[in-house]
């Protein structure tokens, strides 16, 4: 929808005198105060639009330091704001979805190295494939040594767990009104009001650092184990 | 447009790479370790501290080998290690221990030794080469392409022990990769820098003039001892490099590879055998529970479990355990007895005929070494004053150890045990032990904190040439069938002659032939340190002079004829 008094020439005198890059000259500046105000008193929308980038403005990191995907609509650059809407809003929408795809792309193909990590450095997946009801405990004790070890010494290197509470286990716990609901789970006689007196059962893991290795081109992360042939 | 903006150290290890810089913008910059991106598995590139020196040639089979800037046929680091498990026929391992084996030419293409038919073998210079080339492309794409390594400037690592010929083709590898400001200096030095830059100001509450450290240096491959003496010159301290012990291929891997075959022999008693994947599992596994029962505090015993190779690791797997007493007898009394002062590292009679192999030290045990380098380098502070007069062993105040092999603190208990048993023997008090360094990444952080003490900022250890160099002259006999014309010894550069410095030699009557192949024979000396340039030897004691790698060349007969003796000065210069 085109905008009543955003006319043809209004939006060429623009576009004429915004320079590809860098600062505004003053007559840039003169001339497109002037076309800004007449926008404000008849158009309606765009005075709104104006006003919440005024806002976010204070906001903004230096043009040179932010990449394009950082920003948001109504902090982009000054051409886009007056030029038509419907077609950057569309254009938006499309990138947006692009971008929520490649996080959730991304998202898998960690954890899809994460299990193959887990595997070249600690046998993981062999041993939970395998069924372990027939064998006894000595030899699954045996296993399992070699699966922590080196399942240990994958996490470790890679990441940093930590407890979610310091306390140890078994000790008595106060909790205020404030405590984190993300990190604390409570259980047994589970009502009342604050403040909840209660025992420590699970310290709690956090991840508080998580560095994969960067996944080579080309590379299918699905295959968690090549299949090995001797020659 | 690049310029040098860092110092550079490199630790071109047998075993790891590893690579430390400090900027030379700001004067008081600490040194930081860079993380290494390599390949560490199929598909996976990740930055560590460490590089293995291991280089592993692709086959048609393998999936393109690609890091962020570069895809090569080949791979370097983690993943070539692990390969060398897998396929060994296609890894070249140790090339640093080739680079100081004088039997073999080290430019041919020798590695790897047993190599699959399909590839191309390299030489050790190579070898090196491409693991410097490796970091360079790292150092290049972690700072976008704007800086390169060849222009910063470059300390490389070398053991104290290498011979002028194995450092010359070091500096070889540096340029062939494009290192144009290298400078070499020994990993002992290195180490002790290290732990002077880790100290600060504090490093004077540990070490005063007159004090002599011994830089003990147990890596994977090799094992290295350095003396280093403090001395008061003028109000300001210097550090001298006094002694430097012979290169001795003896290290953490020999330990892996004999309790590796402890466990063989134990699993074969029990009707078990092991294939060559279940040795190499078994090593690690080895080298895992060694570290465990030769900490503070070992448990009595630690499981040893060699996974299957399939899917299926329940009921395939086989299990085991070393002994705390196993590993203290074959570990602590194989390698580490306690000897006397006067033991000497046995020479095994060597077989007539062998295998193209590396020379590794008949006598495993590291403390005879120790004692036999301590009994040698007796004189080591002779010309240097204030020091007491020579007994009959070298008496460190102090020990530095560095390397993976010494993070062991039973293994450092034998080493004191042994030091101060000769020590109180001899009449001096006891060792101490400066505390606090970084076994694995010490030689790095101190190659490039050197960087910054060459420009003047910081303490600097003086060290020269650590060996006499001679070349040997034919002295004029008449033909006797079935012997050789005696050689003599010439002396042309003398122990701890400077770097930068040269030297005319004397006036003698020498010549050499023009036009025609001839040989020059080189030999140096670690023990000989009263030789100027121009002595003459008529005969060295035995086990004094060593022959080093000797040159062959034919010298150009121009304006002269084919054969004809020329008289000649000689005039030496240490770069």
């Amino acid at each position: 929808m085109t905008y009543p008094f955003a006319g043809p020439k209004l939006r060429a005198v623009t576009e004429s005198t915004h320079s590809s890059a860098g600062p505004l000259s003053f007559l840039e500046r003169f001339l497109f105060a002037w076309q800004c105000l007449f926008r404000i008193w008849f158009d309606g929308e765009f005075a709104l639009r104006l006003k919440g980038a005024a806002r976010g403005f204070e906001a903004l990191p230096s043009p040179d330091a932010s990449s394009p995907s950082d920003r948001d609509e109504p902090v982009e650059s000054d051409d886009t704001a007056v030029e038509s809407q419907e077609p950057s809003k569309e254009a938006e929408s499309v990138r947006q979805e692009a971008e929520a795809q490649r996080a959730r792309e991304a998202a898998r193909v960690g954890a899809l190295q994460l299990l193959g990590l887990l595997q070249r450095e600690g046998r993981f997946v062999d041993f939970v494939q395998q069924e372990i009801a027939k064998f006894s405990d000595a030899e699954i004790g045996a296993a399992a040594r070699v699966v922590h070890a080196g399942c240990r010494k994958a996490l470790l290197n890679h990441a940093r767990v930590e407890p979610a509470r310091p306390e140890n286990e078994g000790a008595r716990l106060t909790l205020d009104a404030d405590f984190d609901r993300g990190r604390l789970k409570l259980t047994g006689n589970v009502g009342g009001k604050p403040p909840y007196q209660g025992t420590l059962r699970h310290r709690g893991w956090i991840v508080s650092d998580l560095a994969l290795p960067i996944l080579v081109e080309g590379y299918d992360a699905r295959v968690v184990a090549a299949a090995e042939v001797e020659l | 447009m690049s310029e040098q903006r860092f110092t550079i150290g490199i630790d071109l290890g047998t075993t790891h790479t590893a690579m430390a810089s400090a900027s030379l913008e700001t004067p008081d910059a600490k040194v930081s370790v860079f993380d290494v991106p390599q390949l560490v598995a199929a598909g996976s590139v990740e930055a560590r501290s460490l590089l293995p020196s291991f280089l592993y040639f692709a086959h048609e089979s393998d999936a393109p080998l690609a890091l962020p800037w570069a895809t090569h046929d080949y791979a370097v680091g983690e993943f070539a290690r692990a390969r060398a498990a897998e396929a060994p026929g296609r890894v070249v391992s140790s090339a640093k221990s080739w680079l100081s084996h004088a039997g073999v030419d080290r430019r041919s293409p020798l590695l790897p030794v047993t190599a699959a038919a399909d590839i191309e073998k390299i030489s050790p210079v190579e070898a090196s080469f491409r693991y410097l080339d490796h970091l360079g492309e790292a150092f290049r794409s972690a700072h976008q392409g704007q800086l390169s390594l060849g222009e910063q400037e470059v300390v490389l690592t070398v053991p104290a022990s290498f011979d002028a010929a194995a450092r010359d083709l070091t500096v070889e590898a540096a340029y062939a990769a494009g290192l144009e400001n290298v400078t070499l200096l020994e990993e002992p030095q290195a180490a002790l820098y290290a732990w002077i830059e880790a100290h600060g100001e504090a490093f004077r509450t540990h070490l005063k003039p007159l004090d002599v450290v011994l830089v003990i240096d147990i890596g994977g491959g090799t094992t290295d001892f350095s003396a280093i003496a403090l001395l008061e010159n003028q109000g300001s301290l210097e550090l001298h490099r006094v002694a430097v012990g012979d290169h001795i291929l003896l290290g953490g891997d020999n330990m892996d590879l004999l309790l590796a075959a402890v466990v063989r022999n134990k699993l074969r008693d029990a009707g078990t055998e092991l294939d060559a994947w279940q040795m190499t599992s078994l090593s690690q596994a080895c080298r895992a529970a060694k570290e465990q029962l030769l900490a503070e505090n070992p448990p009595e015993s630690v499981p040893i479990v060699i996974p299957s190779r399939g899917s299926q690791l329940l009921g395939q797997s086989i299990r085991t355990e070393l002994l705390r007493q196993e590993v203290e007898r074959v570990i602590l009394d194989g390698f580490f007895p306690g000897v006397e002062l006067a033991a000497k590292p046995t020479q095994r009679q060597r077989a007539g005929l062998a295998q193209l192999g590396l020379p590794y030290a008949s006598d495993p045990a590291i403390t005879k070494h120790l004692a036999h380098f301590l009994t040698r380098q007796a004189g080591a502070l002779a010309n240097l004053p204030g020091f007491p007069a020579a007994s009959e062993l070298l008496r460190p105040t102090s020990v530095l150890f560095n390397g993976g092999v010494v993070k062991s603190q039973a293994i450092r208990g034998r080493l004191l045990a042994c030091l101060n048993q000769w020590l109180e023997a001899s009449g001096a008090p006891p060792i101490r032990v400066l505390p606090g360094e970084d076994p694995d990444l010490a030689v790095a952080r101190g190659a490039a904190y050197y960087g910054k003490v060459r420009r003047g900022r910081g303490l600097r250890i003086r060290g020269g040439t650590a060996r006499a160099y001679y070349v040997g002259i034919e002295s004029p006999m008449p033909a006797i069938p079935g012997l050789e014309p005696p050689i003599s010894a010439l002396c042309v550069a003398p122990f701890g002659m400077e770097e930068g410095s040269q030297t005319e030699l004397p006036k003698h009557e020498l010549g050499v032939i023009v036009g025609e192949p001839v040989e020059f024979r080189f030999f140096g000396s670690s023990v000989r340190r009263g030789d100027s340039a121009g002595t003459l030897l008529e005969h060295g004691k035995s086990g004094e002079l060593e022959e080093l790698s000797p040159i062959g060349m034919t010298l150009v007969a121009e304006g002269r004829q084919k054969g004809e003796f020329v008289p000649v000065h000689l005039r030496a210069s240490v770069t």
